[in-house]
């Protein structure tokens, strides 16, 4: 077995501020990875480098294709990226309004990505995507609503089944329960947690939610100041944390 | 080669940063031997380290030095180098551990978070579910309470998922840390015969019991954890 993804060297800086500095990490096939730290530290531009969104300035970033086969993210052609991400990846952003169309109905969300990765058969496309409606807990009645009359925490969980529909074997997940109510966040969660298990899905996941890290990562990525201070077993990052900024982290939240 | 789980001069501090990187040793050469079948029970009065020592030996907790041996799929691993997914795949097969308190996942029914573990051994689901409602049962906690999520049940109930979450897998080696602290005098004979069936199918059990009856019914042996001077010293 090998990773779906591994980057290496990863450097990049906006002027005289630096993003990422010499940043490695490796994405293996069922394993969920939360990369965490405060505002600034660097984790959405890594989570926005390694899903091919932006180039760095140095290093590399490997991907391996259900075949086998090894690409450099930045050397495939544009409309290979592209392909890759209606396919194998996925990604589900903080807001909603990013990963939705809103001005089509919540089925045809679904279905859209469906017929971008082939599918054809109308009445098919619209059994699956009432089947997925469904399974993030949206009553398929509402299947022809549009989403922009949904609330955040239902529009949220249309963008997972949009982008689960189509079984990438990857999805970054940037802040997903970001801008919810707490009791919205705890349900986003668990049903987060359900799907990943169930679907044996590799997912980045960026937060800066320890609770939200320690429920549903296999692995944390601690980074500061664009480095990764300490990587490892999420429950041992957490419970016995080395660096003085993971301390720092681990006990200035309430409980996590 | 006759032991199941095996320290190699294990040491373990704890450098606390925001206490101007103060190190505070709590375990140092600790040398422990448990073979197939044997329940060692540690010993040591209260803050020798005896939780810290059950931690390191899940990997919740790094070992600052030394080794932690495992039979691990036909092959020894050392649980104080191994990587995280290693350590993952170690906990999915070989080492189970009942803590003290149930974390509860929010909404999982109670039959769920119990055959969660013997799912991820590979065992189907509908097998997964008959062993864990089977064991729920035995430990007395009747069959309505199993598709509620445990977050409302009482700290006994809550002990008991635990047990059960940590007892049905068979995993080869078995940590618990005061696995009775909250039963009553029933569920502590069920636990008692738990460990003993644990102990004759050749489980390797590492224990902490503050009830000295039930450490007497189930330990062979005990493991004295010395207290160290815990006084931190900035280095």
């Amino acid at each position: 077995m090998s990773p779906l993804l591994a980057a290496q060297g990863l450097g990049l800086r906006f002027g005289t501020v630096i993003a990422l500095d010499d940043v490695a990490v490796e994405i293996w096939p069922g394993e969920v990875v939360a990369i965490v730290g405060e505002s600034g530290s660097g984790k959405t531009t890594l989570l926005r480098v390694l899903s091919g969104m932006m180039p760095p300035q140095a290093g590399r970033v490997l991907y391996r294709d259900p075949e086998g086969g090894q690409h450099s993210l930045f050397d495939m052609p544009e409309i290979a990226l592209r392909r890759l991400h209606r396919s194998d990846w996925g990604f589900v952003y903080q807001n909603p309004r990013d990963g939705l169309r809103l001005g089509i109905s919540a089925g045809g969300n679904i279905g859209e990505r469906l017929m971008a990765a082939g599918h054809r058969n109308y009445g098919h496309i619209r059994a699956i995507a009432a089947e997925w409606l469904a399974r993030v807990e949206i009553d398929p009645g509402r299947i022809d609503t549009l989403p922009r009359n949904f609330s955040g925490g239902m529009q949220q969980r249309l963008q997972i089944a949009r982008t689960l529909v189509t079984s990438p074997r990857l999805v970054f997940m940037d802040e997903p329960t970001g801008g919810l109510d707490v009791s919205v966040q705890a349900r986003l969660l668990d049903m987060i947690r359900g799907l990943v298990a169930e679907l044996d899905l590799a997912v980045l996941l960026v937060t800066h939610d320890i609770s939200a890290a320690r429920l549903l990562a296999h692995r944390i990525v601690v980074m500061q100041q664009g480095r990764v201070v300490e990587a490892g077993l999420t429950d041992r990052v957490l419970d016995d944390p080395q660096h003085p900024y993971t301390q720092l982290l681990t006990t200035s939240v309430l409980s996590a | 080669m006759t032991w199941a789980l095996r320290t190699e001069h294990l040491d373990k501090s704890f450098v606390m940063h925001l206490q101007g990187g103060a190190r505070m040793p709590v375990l140092a050469a600790v040398e422990l031997e448990v073979r197939p079948g044997e329940c060692v029970a540690l010993a040591g009065v209260s803050g020798a380290g005896k939780s810290t020592l059950l931690r390191c030996l899940y990997g919740n907790y790094g070992a600052s030095g030394g080794r932690i041996l495992l039979r691990h799929a036909d092959d020894t691993v050392d649980l104080a180098t191994a990587d995280a997914r290693l350590v993952r795949a170690i906990r999915r097969r070989t080492l189970g551990y009942v803590s003290q308190f149930l974390r509860v996942i929010p909404r999982v029914p109670t039959l769920d978070i119990v055959a969660e573990p013997m799912r991820a051994m590979g065992l189907g689901a509908d097998a997964a579910r008959q062993r864990a409602a089977a064991l729920l049962l035995r430990l007395n906690m009747p069959a309505h309470l199993h598709s509620l999520p445990p977050a409302t049940f009482s700290g006994g109930e809550q002990q008991r998922v635990n047990l059960a979450r940590g007892f049905a897998p068979e995993f080869p080696v078995l940590l618990l840390d005061e696995p009775t602290a909250s039963l009553d005098a029933a569920n502590r004979d069920v636990v008692v015969a738990l460990i003993g069936e644990a102990k004759r199918r050749g489980t390797a059990i590492v224990g902490v019991f503050h009830d000295t009856e039930v450490r007497d019914r189930v330990a062979d042996r005990l493991f004295a954890v010395a207290a160290m001077d815990r006084t931190p010293c900035v280095t």
